[in-house]
Order: C-alpha cells, then sequence, then structure tokens
C-alpha cells in the first residue's frame, strides 16, 4: 500500500475538495432537468430566475450541501470508532447506533404516523438513547485491561442491534404495505428530505464537535499506545475513550436522522483514507465520506433514467462488494495490537 | 464438571412433553384438553377446533425441528470456533441465508419450501465462507469479537441490498416482511419432513463428532496431538452447520440468540463435555422455542409476536450477561 500512497494529506486533501465542488456543480447544474450555469450563477449571486430559482436554492444546494455535511459526519464517526476499536468492520452501522436510529423512526411510523421534524427528532432520540444504553449497559465507566472496554462496547452493541433489528422486523409485521414501504424507504437512507433547516443542525453539530473532536484525536495517538502506557504519560483514559465514543455516536446519530443509514458510508471512507494518505487521516476520510455521498446521490438521480433510486440503495450496492475487496487486499487491517 | 447427567436429561424429555403439550393447548381459540386429544386421535376436518389443533401440531413440530436443529448448530459452532458467542445469528449465517431467500423470492418467485432450502443452504454457505475469511485476516486470527463484527458487517450490508430488492417490488415486499421476521407455522407437516431429513443429517454429524469437539475445543494444536483431523473435522461440522441453519431458516425465517443460549444453558446443567453437551442441547432447543411461541401467543393479544422477536427478547440479555461475566471473551 505504501508504494501508492501519496503520503500527502495536504495535496490529497485539495484534490479531494476540487473532486466534491465538481460533484456539487453537477448535481446542481447536470442533472434533469438541466440549469444552464450562468442561470444558476445569477440565482445563487441572488437574482431571481423563475423556475430556476427554486430548483437551484431549495432542492439542489440544500441536498448537496447536506450531502457533504452527511458525508463529514458519517466518515468523521466511521474513523473514530474504526481507529478507537481496533477493527475496520467497527462502524456506527454494525455498533447499534443506526439501528437505534432505525427503530426511532420505524416506532415513530408505526406509533403516530411520524414524518419531517417529528420523524427526525424520533430517529435522534432513538440513536441517542441506544448508545447511552449500550455505554450503560457495557459499563464504560468501569476500568478494564487494554481493550476489555472497547470489545464489551462492540459486543454489546451488537446484541443491542439485534435485538433492535428483530423489533423493526415485528413492527414492519404490525403495520400496512404502504408505512412498511415508506419505513423501509427510510431505513434505505436518501436526501431527499435535505432542507436548508436540517443542513444548518449538521453544521452547528459538526462546527461545535470538530475541536472537541480534534483535542480528542491528539489524545487517541498517546491511547494507542496502550492503556498502561497512556496512563504513565498522564492521560486520563476512561474520559478520552468515553468522550471519543459520545462525539462519534452524536455524530452518526444526528447524521442518520437526516438522511436514514445510508450504508457502508462510515465503513468506506475511513479505509479509503488510509489508502490515499498511507495512515489514517481524519480530515481526508470526512472529505472521502462527503464524496461518496455526493456521487451516490448523483448516481442515483442520473444512471437510471426517469427512476430516482435513494443515495442509499448506490452506496449499499457498491459499497459491499468493495468493503469486501478492501478488506481482502489489507493482509493486516488496523485490528492488530 | 458432570452433574447428573441422567437427571438432566430425564428433567429435558419431561419439559419437552410439557411445552410441547402446552404448545398444543394455548393459543387465541380457547379449545379444552378432551376436544385436543380428539383431534389428534380422530381428526375431522369440518370441526373447527380440529382444524386449529392441528395448526398448532403443525407449528409445534416445526419448533421442535428448528429448535433442535439450531441448538445443535450452535454447540457446534462454539466449539469449532472456540467462540462462546458463536451463534447462527450473531456470526452472519442467518443473514446469509435469509438474503439468499430474499432473492429467490424476487428474482424466481419461489414458494416451495425446497426451493427456499436450495437458497439457504448456498447463502448460509457463502456467509460462512466470508465471515470466517474476513475474521480470520490480520494477526491474531477469529478472535470472538472479530467474528462477530464481521457477522454483524455481513448483517448490514445484506440488510441493505435486501432493503434495496423490497424497494423496487412491493409484492416481494409484503411476503418479505412477515417472513424475516421469523415465525413457526408457516409450514405443512410435509414441507417438515422434507426439511427434517436434512436437519437430521446434520444432528447426527454433530452428535457423531462430539469427541472431536472435546479435542477442538482444548485447541488446534491439543487437537493434532490427539489424532484429530483438524481441517477435515473443521469442513465436515462446517457442512452440518450449513445444512442446520440453512433448513431452519428455509422452515422457519432466521431465528437468532437460540443457538447462543440453548449450549450455555446445557452447559450449565451437564458441563463443559460435548458428549453431554449435545443431546441436553438438543432437547432444549425445542423446550425454549416452544416456550417463546407460546409466550408469543399470549403475550399482546389478538395479536402474535412471532417467536423469533421472542428468541431475541430472550436472548439478549443473555448475550449481554455472557459478555459481561467474561472478561476474556474478544482479548
Amino acid at each position: 500500500m505504501n508504494r501508492r500512497a501519496l503520503g500527502r494529506p495536504l495535496l490529497s486533501l485539495i484534490l479531494l475538495a476540487a473532486l466534491v465542488l465538481g460533484a456539487v456543480v453537477a448535481r446542481v447544474l447536470a442533472v434533469a432537468p438541466m440549469v444552464p450555469a450562468g442561470q444558476a450563477l445569477a440565482v445563487i449571486l441572488g437574482e431571481p430566475v423563475p423556475g430556476i430559482s427554486f430548483i437551484v436554492m431549495d432542492d439542489r444546494l440544500p441536498t448537496a450541501v447536506v450531502a457533504i455535511l452527511a458525508g463529514t459526519a458519517f466518515g468523521l464517526s466511521g474513523t473514530i470508532f474504526q481507529t478507537l476499536l481496533r477493527n475496520p468492520l467497527a462502524s456506527p452501522d454494525v455498533i447499534g447506533v443506526t439501528l437505534g436510529a432505525s427503530a426511532g423512526a420505524v416506532i415513530a411510523m408505526a406509533l403516530f404516523q411520524a414524518q419531517g421534524a417529528a420523524l427526525f427528532w424520533c430517529a435522534l432520540l432513538g440513536g441517542l438513547a441506544t448508545a447511552l444504553l449500550i455505554l450503560v449497559v457495557a459499563g464504560a465507566h468501569r476500568p478494564g485491561a487494554g481493550g476489555a472496554v472497547d470489545n464489551r462496547f462492540v459486543l454489546v452493541g451488537i446484541g443491542v442491534g439485534a435485538a433492535l433489528s428483530s423489533l423493526i422486523s415485528y413492527l414492519l409485521t404490525r403495520i400496512d404495505t404502504r408505512t412498511a414501504g415508506d419505513a423501509m424507504h427510510w431505513m434505505i437512507g436518501s436526501l431527499s428530505s435535505a432542507t436548508w433547516g436540517r443542513a444548518l443542525v449538521l453544521a452547528i453539530a459538526l462546527v461545535l464537535l470538530i475541536p472537541v473532536l480534534v483535542v480528542l484525536v491528539a489524545r487517541l495517538r498517546v491511547l494507542q499506545l496502550g492503556d498502561d502506557t497512556a496512563t504513565s504519560l498522564g492521560l486520563a483514559v476512561p474520559p478520552t475513550r468515553i468522550g471519543l465514543i459520545l462525539v462519534g455516536v452524536v455524530l452518526s446519530a444526528l447524521t442518520v436522522a437526516v438522511t436514514g443509514p445510508l450504508s457502508f458510508v462510515a465503513f468506506l471512507a475511513g479505509p479509503i483514507a488510509r489508502m490515499i494518505v498511507g495512515r489514517p487521516s481524519f480530515p481526508v476520510a470526512a472529505a472521502v465520506g462527503a464524496l461518496i455521498v455526493l456521487l451516490a446521490d448523483l448516481i442515483g438521480q442520473g444512471a437510471f433514467g426517469t427512476t430516482d433510486m435513494p443515495a442509499g440503495v448506490i452506496t449499499g450496492a457498491l459499497g459491499a462488494p468493495f468493503l469486501l475487496w478492501l478488506l481482502t487486499r489489507t493482509p493486516t487491517p488496523a485490528s492488530g495490537r | 464438571m458432570a452433574r447428573a447427567p441422567l437427571l438432566a436429561f430425564t428433567g429435558g424429555v419431561l419439559a419437552l412433553v410439557v411445552a410441547g403439550t402446552l404448545s398444543l393447548l394455548v393459543g387465541a381459540r380457547s379449545v379444552g384438553p378432551e376436544t385436543v386429544w380428539q383431534a389428534l386421535v380422530h381428526f375431522d376436518q369440518s370441526v373447527t377446533d380440529h382444524v386449529v389443533i392441528h395448526a398448532r401440531l403443525e407449528r409445534t413440530v416445526a419448533g421442535i425441528a428448528v429448535g433442535a436443529s439450531l441448538a445443535a448448530a450452535g454447540a457446534a459452532m462454539q466449539g469449532l470456533t472456540r467462540n462462546p458467542l458463536a451463534d447462527p445469528g450473531i456470526l452472519g449465517l442467518n443473514a446469509g441465508a435469509a438474503a439468499a431467500v430474499v432473492v429467490g423470492i424476487y428474482v424466481l418467485s419461489i414458494s416451495r419450501v425446497t426451493e427456499f432450502m436450495a437458497f439457504a443452504f448456498v447463502g448460509a454457505a457463502i456467509g460462512t465462507a466470508a465471515v470466517y475469511a474476513v475474521s480470520s485476516l490480520g494477526r491474531d486470527g477469529a478472535t470472538p469479537v472479530k467474528l462477530a463484527l464481521a457477522g454483524a458487517a455481513l448483517t448490514a450490508g445484506l440488510g441493505s441490498l435486501v432493503n434495496a430488492l423490497v424497494l423496487l417490488d412491493q409484492e416481494s415486499l409484503d411476503r418479505m416482511r412477515f417472513w424475516q421476521v421469523g415465525t413457526l407455522g408457516a409450514r405443512s407437516l410435509a414441507d417438515v419432513g422434507t426439511v427434517g431429513a436434512f436437519m437430521a443429517v446434520g444432528m447426527l454429524i454433530v452428535l457423531v463428532a462430539t469427541r472431536t469437539l472435546n479435542a477442538l475445543s482444548l485447541g488446534d494444536d491439543a487437537a493434532v496431538g490427539l489424532g484429530v483431523n483438524v481441517a477435515g473435522a473443521r469442513l465436515v461440522l462446517g457442512l452440518a452447520i450449513i445444512l442446520l441453519c440453512g433448513a431452519a431458516v428455509a422452515l422457519a425465517g432466521p431465528i437468532g440468540f437460540l443457538g447462543l443460549v440453548v449450549p450455555h444453558a446445557a452447559r450449565l446443567l451437564v458441563g463443559g463435555d460435548y458428549r453431554r453437551l449435545v443431546p441436553v442441547a438438543l432437547l432444549a432447543g425445542p423446550v425454549l422455542i416452544l416456550v417463546a411461541d407460546v409466550i408469543g401467543r399470549v403475550i399482546a393479544p389478538p395479536a402474535e409476536v412471532q417467536v423469533g422477536v421472542m428468541t431475541a427478547l430472550i436472548g439478549v440479555p443473555v448475550f449481554i450477561l455472557l459478555i459481561r461475566s467474561r472478561r476474556q471473551v474478544g482479548l
């Protein structure tokens, strides 16, 4: 892998940013019905153009912005779990957080036909409550040698996730076909409910959490030397660990509440970033996440004629084989000590 | 270690009789014991009560077959991987089999139990291979945590595939959502017989291989020292596990946690020797699934809670207790 690594995070970041920008331009202009670049620019600069204003300002731009923010949050959250738990398969999709948000959404749909903002809050609440439950049950505050706490967290998360998915299956049999279809649709994940309001929520969360993450990531590097070494270097180990988990959980729960699960984005962003720069990198993972979500949405909008495929179908269909390929190519994944 | 295996075995048989009787007696429609007996010995299709009892008999027999299969599969998996958390659900076999069946429903509109079974076998085999290959990567081999993560990742990935397929076709959605929750009683006695033949082969292999499981649970090196062909044993037992899980999924849909809980319960009763553990688990599996099914019938009237949901409700706390009590898990 090192042969091909660029090894220059800054250069990779600039390249990725250019690709993200290109994808945004394509998302705003090149999806049917096409919008001429001049008119789009005029609209963005504040000049109203009948017909075009709505498409650009209320549909495509917020979608692109939510895609970038959601991808960033998924990328960061996935990388937090993968690095902390030392396993490329550890991602919010797998350790229960995403399923908690899905369960919250499906319960809200099944019991009080929730839509829009209510659905968002129920999903957020579901994700956060599940994460809290996992943390408490796993005994994250209790001491444990080496990765014992991490392993307990992963396994309890998988168990809770299994219980939630069977709850979801049960609820799906208790509701009418139409609502069940809506619920399945939500659980695939898409950008169809992207609005400026949702974008603002995600942006505020990222602005608040990224500085916290910067501080914690510096400590994470110390933590990776092992708990004993980290303690002797003066690091408060349990608070650091819980802090990292909390940041990862809040980021993923919030994003899932906005877009739905969008499988494999959180999985793939970290390993791809690692391939590009040769070592785990949070900024690059965030950029990769943003690019994946944008491209998935773009493919879903453009590649199937008049049918719009939700972005989650694209990330799921392309992500699963890609993940397997990635894992077979990496003889020693981040699972070693 | 041995805690009166004969007592446990007799108790298991008795418990199975009680659970089977309950499964015939309890339900939304209350039918007296005499009528139940009449329905069993002189079945009369024109009597509604008899039809009800016949339906309950079908799901009782299906429950016994599925419960015993999943318990045997779970015990074999726990011995083979030396992993106390092994379970067809946790390690992704159920997800593989279920996804293959859903693909079959969507692409070929399959509905017969033999077709379900063929797809389920293929799916379970692919799932097993994928999870084992992915979790064996890396320095420390297939640890419990890595196996569980690989299984959960496979489940999540296949889940999104299934959701996407279902999105394309409302009709598949309707058939799928009632099947994937895990339920007994969707199949006739003849279907149980067809599937049961494959299950019997799987159970027989596990029963014959109990000595090998004992040797394997000491570690690969010790097993080789005891004269076990480790690679061959893995292959044959893996085949048995795929037969058992695939058949169980074809009959009742993906049912999780039974394969986890039952071997541990058996271990508490008769100790860790697989020669005693497997027979007891073969009795305890049907007991647990029948009790779960009976509770599911009465817990939320007038509706039924499917047995797959009930086993998860029972199994998840046990799973978490196991994680909390064993400090070594995953280290």
